[in-house]
């Protein structure tokens, strides 16, 4: 992975010390909160319902397990004891105080990290594909260009105060893992006829209020141009994305209002002047950088099928589920769940992340990644461990054979610490998991998307999960919006609505009619979104409305079934 | 005290006026804000005008430029371009900054200096605080009407906040990796 060098170092450390001062001239009432406000976004500090949340970058996901340890130090010293791992693949601490920050920074740096454009208003942290460099079906290992972008979108002089936050992901596999559809820039690495890499530019994905799938703009952009080629649709952006209503600032409107190719046509305008500029990528930096990717020290291994090997049941459906293949024979990547039922979705104890870091030094080159459903992947496992692993860490709760699964829930932190949230999200997924809390049956289910936000910013990618929850406000109570049909990946689709919104105690039950619909209308190797999108929300519709859900003995709802 | 701004590191006297038209009442069209800027009286001495104020006034305010007595202003949603033929003629050119989380002066900035060649003072107006310097500086400005209800002793400091930087930009058109050879990972890395 990626190590600072002198530069990194200088630059993380004149940032400490200038959020230091920051922060003390806020405390000494020379900054008003109006003033403060951006600078500590810029720096992923939050005032939530509580307390003040800081989220930290993990760059494109991947740490090393000195990190995760600093984590649970951080967790312990500065927190309550645990973090919270993001859909962003970043972890977020929910308990902190404005005047520690600057030393849980200082910490940070001490492993080389930071909290820099976690939030506001600039282009944030990059996310990417969790199983970047071992993927079976990866074409180019994207975290080189990952970091190429994450160096120079950092402390960017002239996108600092942008119309909204921006958001860019890029995937480098056959199936998009990355989510690269729902992002402001969506990156997909590609190699052209001739055989030379580069990118495909897709812009104007995004959730939120008004959900779209990118639209792509360039079908390939050498890749010495990815910088110059950025800046120009930065700058198109900046100069015209909607500052008038922070609903409408994202560049998914801009590239709406303009049309795509008159989009573009602004975008290649700009950066007529600015190809070839000194911004553009030597192939030196790009060979020095892709060197600190390159794949472990891996021993020459057969094959070897842990299947076969032991016959124990729950063990195979932990394969099924939670391993994934290697590009490197002999190896597999390993997904720890952090969905055990009972348990706030992406959640981690000081004692896990420690655990966590113990087995990457053990049985992963000493790497973790976070994945953005919220879960903790060990790359590199040989296959003839993987019975072993598995034995151990089922005693720490992070065996639940669930990826991909019905309870493998992606949630926002929601109404129990959000201050956006309308309505409260985790204790919802909690219900969920709780109701089918049935192994055979969710393996029976196959694969879904169980995706919840408590509010319409939809952290908790509802608009893609192939059935999505939305927590409303109306007249001051919560309601649960669902829909269904929603997809992330190299089909994303946006769900639809199927109709009026849930009570809390109402939402397992809306859930199974929607599981007996699909159970009954399912053709043999039909996954949930398939049929949804096969069938549309008719079916679903009728029957989760057809009778009253009933909760301990009365109706609850807002509608009365008439 | 008369009025100070920093120009380049240093904090000097201002001796220009700021003209800004009379504020809109709320619900004033584009269209009647601008054409109040046209109709704006130019006060006597060295005066920073409205874009609009100069594009209705510039053949009357003609000598009063050759006399290097005129600068420019630009607000967020103006274009620097419309400025491209007379940028000669200006002693010096402003970008406003109504509210400091308003970026679009940086691009303005950018704009001027690396397209339209201005090599004048180019002055950061308006909402203009320290922590905001630092990035004002790297897209091109070199002087600052800095907030007056703020030290601008205090301000200075935001000039000299990093002493390294990533990205390629106005003040600095290499980026660092074309500027540093960087290192490689230690085998086995």
């Amino acid at each position: 992975m990626y190590q600072y060098d002198q530069y990194d170092h200088l630059i993380i450390r004149e940032r400490i010390e200038q959020y230091r001062d920051q922060v003390q001239r806020r405390l000494n009432d020379e900054l008003t909160e109006a003033e403060f406000l951006p600078l500590r976004l810029q720096n992923g500090l939050y005032m939530q319902r509580h307390a003040y949340m800081l989220r930290i970058a993990v760059p494109y996901g991947l740490l090393s397990s000195k990190q995760m340890r600093m984590f649970a130090h951080i967790a312990r010293k500065y927190d309550r004891g645990y973090g919270h791992f993001t859909t962003r693949q970043n972890i977020q601490f929910n308990w902190i105080k404005l005047e520690e920050t600057p030393e849980i920074l200082s910490d940070l740096a001490s492993v080389e990290m930071h909290a820099i454009q976690t939030s506001g208003n600039c282009i944030r942290n990059v996310t990417s594909d969790e199983f970047a460099g071992v993927a079976a079906d990866e074409i180019i290992d994207p975290r080189p260009y990952a970091e190429v972008l994450r160096q120079w979108s950092t402390f960017h002089p002239e996108f600092i105060a942008l119309p909204r936050k921006f958001k860019v992901a890029i995937n480098g596999a056959v199936e998009d893992r990355a989510a690269i559809a729902v992002h402001d820039i969506g990156l997909t690495v590609v190699k052209n006829e001739a055989g030379e890499i580069g990118f495909k530019v897709m812009v104007g994905g995004g959730m939120g209020r008004t959900p779209i799938l990118g639209s792509v703009i360039r079908e390939f952009l050498p890749r010495e141009h990815l910088l110059t080629y950025t800046e120009a649709i930065m700058r198109v952006y900046n100069l015209h994305g909607r500052r008038d209503n922070k609903y409408k600032a994202r560049i998914k409107i801009l590239l709406k209002a303009l049309g795509v190719e008159e989009f573009a046509r602004q975008v290649e305008a700009e950066w007529e002047d600015l190809k070839g500029t000194e911004q553009t990528l030597t192939l030196e930096e790009m060979e020095r950088i892709i060197a600190y990717f390159q794949p472990h020290g891996y021993k020459a291994l057969p094959s070897y099928d842990a299947a076969a090997a032991h016959a124990d049941k729950p063990f195979h459906n932990w394969l099924k589920r939670n391993v994934k293949p290697h590009k490197q024979p002999g190896y597999a990547a390993v997904v720890l769940s952090l969905k055990k039922t009972g348990v706030p979705p992406g959640d981690a104890t000081a004692e896990q992340m420690e655990y966590m870091a113990d087995l990457a030094d053990r049985y992963s080159f000493g790497e973790l990644r976070v994945t953005h459903e919220q879960n903790i992947v060990l790359a590199d496992v040989e296959q003839s461990q993987l019975y072993a692993l598995w034995l151990e860490i089922k005693s720490h709760g992070l065996a639940t054979p669930n990826i991909g699964l019905l309870t493998d829930i992606i949630c926002c932190p929601g109404g129990d610490f959000c201050s956006l949230a309308n309505a409260k999200s985790i204790p919802i997924a909690q219900a969920i998991a709780e109701r089918f809390d049935h192994i055979d049956f969710l393996h029976d289910i196959g694969d879904f998307e169980l995706n919840i936000s408590g509010c319409i910013n939809a952290c908790g990618h509802h608009h893609v999960g192939n059935i999505g929850v939305l927590g409303v406000d109306k007249d001051g109570s919560e309601w649960y919006q669902v829909s269904i049909g929603g997809a992330q990946g190299n089909n994303s689709a946006i769900g639809k609505i199927i109709g009026p919104s849930f009570s809390a105690q109402q939402m397992p039950e809306v859930i199974d009619r929607l599981l007996q619909v699909y159970v009954r209308e399912r053709t043999p190797e039909e996954r949930f979104v398939d049929t949804a999108q096969r069938l549309g929300i008719a079916p679903f519709k009728e029957f989760v409305y057809a009778t009253p859900i009933e909760t301990a003995g009365r109706l609850v709802g807002e509608d009365e079934y008439a | 005290m008369p009025k100070q701004i920093i120009k380049g590191r240093e904090i000097v006297a201002n001796d220009w006026t700021l003209l800004r038209a009379p504020e809109a009442a709320e619900g004033t069209s584009a269209e009647d804000a601008a054409t109040a800027a046209e109709t704006l009286t130019v006060p006597a001495g060295r005066v920073i005008v409205p874009l609009a104020t100069w594009l209705a006034q510039r053949d009357a305010l003609a000598s009063r430029a050759a006399n290097r007595e005129i600068g420019v202003w630009i607000a967020p949603h103006e274009d620097p371009v419309a400025l491209r033929e007379d940028l000669p003629r200006l002693a010096l050119v402003a970008v406003d900054f109504p509210k400091f989380t308003d970026g679009r002066g940086y691009s303005h900035a950018w704009n001027l200096r690396s397209r339209l060649g201005w090599t004048g003072e180019l002055r950061a107006i308006g909402d203009v605080l320290r922590d905001q310097l630092f990035s004002m500086q790297r897209v091109g400005f070199d002087a600052y009407d800095t907030r007056p209800d703020r030290s601008i002793e205090d301000a200075l400091k935001g000039l000299t906040v990093f002493s390294e930087t990533y990205q390629a930009s106005v003040d600095q058109r290499v980026p660092l990796f074309r500027r540093h050879a960087r290192p490689t990972p230690a085998a086995g890395a």
